[in-house]
C-alpha cells in the first residue's frame, strides 16, 4: 500500500492532505496551553473523529496528531519518556477514523530547540529524539511520513536521514515553511526554496514542499518558486490566510472558495501533494478536492 | 577611535572570543566605558539590526552577533554599574504563561541589550504577577511580553490589568508581540505598545520611554 503513494505520484496524479489539526483539537476542547500530543492517550475517540471527516471530506493522505511528537517537543511538557506511547496511539486513532479509504501520514514538526552553534542542543541529541518519535510512527504503521514547518535546514536534514534510517521504505514528504521578503521567499532562520529543494532532497525526501507560512495567495508563488528548482515532486500546504484575534481566538479569514481558486493555481505551477495547514478545515478540503476533480474530468 | 570599529566589525561578524578580547583591550588603553558601549557593542549590533530588518541576514548571524555582544558586555557591565553610567532604560521580558517559545523574545532581548537596555529576562511560561513583581522589583519602566499561541495571549491581558489594579500602569508601561499579535490586539487589551520584531520594539521602547511618567524615588 505505501508504495502506491509514491507510484500515483509518479504517474503525475495529484494527491489531496487534510487541513489543520490545532484548531479542530480547541474546538473539540483542548485546553490552550496543554500538550496537543497528550490528548492521544486521553482522547483517542476525538482524534478519530478529526480523522474521519477529513476522510470523508476526500483527503487521501491524514494526519495522525504527531506533530509535536518528538522527544525533545513532548519533553517540554514533561513527557518524553512516553514518546513511544502517544505516537502509536495517535497512529491508531487516525487508522481507526481513516478506515480504508485514506492513508495515514505521520507528522513530525521541530524539535523546539536550536542546534548549536545557535542554540545549545548538539545534532546528535535532536536526531535521536527524531529518531524515536520516527521509528514509533513506523512500527505503528503509518503509510507515509511528512517532517513539517521546518526553519532550519540541518534540522530538516536530521529528521529526514533519521527517517530514512528507521523507515527506509516509507514515503517521506519533507516542507518547510517560508516568509515573503522583498528578496524572496526565505524561512525565519534564511533558507531560500532552492537550497530548501536541494537540501532536502539530497537527505533523501521523495517530495519535498512548503506548509504554513502567510496564506494561499502566498503560497501559489512559492510553488512558483519550487517549480522553478525541485528535482522532485513537491508539496503545498498553505494556512488559511494569516489569523485575527477576535475574542482571544484566533480566526482565520479565508474561506474554502477563496483557498481552492488559489490551490487552481498551485496544482497548476504542479504541486502534486496540496493540502491545508492552521485554520483549514474539513470544508477547506473539500473544496480542494473539488478542484482536484475538475481538473482530472 | 579604530579599537571600536574593529569591535564593531567582530561583532558583527559573531566572532565572541575576539570580541571579548577587544573589549578588555579598550578598557585597558583607557577608553572610556561608556564610549567602549556606545560606538563598539551598540554600533555593531546596530548594523546587524538593520540588515536583519532589511533581510540581509536572518536569524543564525543575529544570534551568533548576539552572542559576541553578550561577550563584551559580560567585560563591560560590571564597570558600567561600579561607574554608575546610566542605562538606555530597564526592560523586563518574557514569554507568557503557557508558552514554550522564545525565539522571539531573546531576539528583542537581544536587540535592546543591543541599544543599551539593561534586561531582565524571566525566561518562558512566565505567570502575571511574575512579571509585574519582577518590574517593581528592578524599577524596569518597561515589561515586554511575547507570545506565539493565540491561545496564551490572554495572559497579556492579566499583565495589564494587574498594573492597573496595582496602581503602576503609566509608570510601567507595557509592549507586546509576537506572530499571532497585532497592534489591534494591543489596543484591545490597554498595552501601550505593540512590536513587529526586536528592531521595532526598540524603537517603540525608546518612543514609550520619552514620556513615562517618573516613578517613585
Amino acid at each position: 500500500m505505501p508504495s502506491e503513494i509514491l507510484a500515483r505520484i509518479r504517474r503525475g496524479e495529484v494527491l489531496l492532505a487534510d487541513g489543520g489539526m490545532g484548531s479542530l483539537l480547541l474546538d473539540a476542547g483542548l485546553e490552550p496551553g496543554r500538550c496537543p500530543e497528550a490528548w492521544n492517550l486521553e482522547h483517542p475517540d476525538r482524534l478519530a473523529e478529526i480523522a474521519r471527516a477529513y476522510t470523508e471530506a476526500g483527503a487521501m493522505l491524514v494526519q495522525a496528531n504527531t506533530f509535536g511528537g518528538s522527544a525533545l517537543k513532548l519533553g517540554a511538557y514533561g513527557l518524553a519518556e512516553r514518546t513511544e506511547e502517544i505516537n502509536a496511539a495517535a497512529v491508531a486513532a487516525a487508522r481507526r477514523g481513516a478506515g480504508d479509504r485514506a492513508w495515514v501520514y505521520g507528522s513530525c514538526g521541530p524539535s523546539g530547540v536550536l542546534l548549536q552553534p545557535y542554540g545549545d542542543v548538539a545534532p546528535e541529541v535532536v536526531q535521536e529524539s527524531f529518531r524515536r518519535q520516527l521509528s514509533a510512527l513506523a512500527k505503528a504503521g503509518v503509510d507515509a511520513i511528512v517532517v513539517e514547518t521546518m526553519i532550519d535546514l540541518r534540522e530538516a536534514e536530521l529528521a529526514v536521514t533519521a527517517a530514512r534510517e528507521v523507515a527506509p521504505d516509507l514515503p517521506l514528504v519533507a516542507t518547510m515553511t517560508f516568509d515573503a521578503t522583498p528578496r524572496g521567499f526565505f524561512t525565519v532562520m534564511g533558507v531560500d526554496v532552492a537550497t530548501a529543494a536541494a537540501g532536502l532532497a539530497a537527505a533523501g525526501a521523495d517530495v519535498v514542499g512548503a506548509n504554513c507560512g502567510q496564506g494561499s495567495e502566498v503560497m501559489v508563488e512559492v510553488a512558483r518558486a519550487f517549480a522553478a528548482c525541485a528535482e522532485r515532486p513537491f508539496a503545498i500546504q498553505p494556512n488559511a490566510g494569516l489569523p485575527r484575534i477576535v475574542e482571544g481566538r484566533a480566526v482565520y479569514t479565508e474561506p474554502p472558495d477563496f483557498m481552492a481558486a488559489q490551490a487552481e493555481r498551485i496544482l497548476e505551477a504542479g504541486a502534486t501533494i496540496i493540502g491545508g495547514c492552521c485554520g483549514t478545515t474539513p470544508e477547506h478540503v473539500r473544496a480542494l478536492r473539488a478542484v482536484i476533480e475538475r481538473r482530472r474530468a | 577611535m579604530e579599537i571600536l570599529q574593529q569591535l564593531a566589525v567582530t561583532l558583527q561578524k559573531g566572532q565572541d572570543s575576539q570580541v571579548r578580547e577587544l573589549t578588555r583591550q579598550a578598557v585597558e588603553d583607557g577608553v572610556p566605558v561608556q564610549q567602549v558601549l556606545d560606538e563598539g557593542l551598540i554600533a555593531g549590533m546596530g548594523v546587524v539590526g538593520e540588515r536583519f530588518r532589511t533581510h540581509q541576514i536572518f536569524l543564525p548571524e543575529v544570534l551568533l552577533a548576539a552572542r559576541a555582544m553578550y561577550a563584551g558586555l559580560d567585560v563591560l557591565e560590571p564597570l558600567l554599574a561600579a561607574a554608575e553610567v546610566p542605562r538606555a532604560g530597564t526592560a523586563v521580558l518574557g514569554t507568557v504563561q503557557g508558552d514554550l517559545h522564545d525565539i522571539g523574545k531573546n531576539l528583542v532581548a537581544i536587540m535592546l541589550r543591543g541599544a543599551g537596555f539593561s534586561v531582565i529576562d524571566l525566561g518562558h511560561d512566565v505567570p502575571p504577577e511574575r512579571f509585574v513583581a519582577a518590574a517593581r522589583e528592578s524599577g524596569a519602566q518597561i515589561i515586554g511580553m511575547s507570545a506565539l499561541l493565540t491561545t496564551t495571549m490572554p495572559v497579556m491581558r492579566r499583565v495589564v490589568e494587574l498594573l492597573a489594579r496595582e496602581g503602576l500602569k503609566g509608570r510601567i508601561r507595557t509592549i507586546i508581540g509576537g506572530a499571532p499579535v497585532s497592534v489591534e490586539f494591543a489596543q484591545e487589551i490597554g498595552a501601550d505598545g505593540y512590536a513587529y520584531d526586536g528592531v521595532s520594539a526598540v524603537e517603540r521602547v525608546k518612543a514609550l520611554l520619552q514620556d513615562v511618567s517618573p516613578g517613585p524615588a
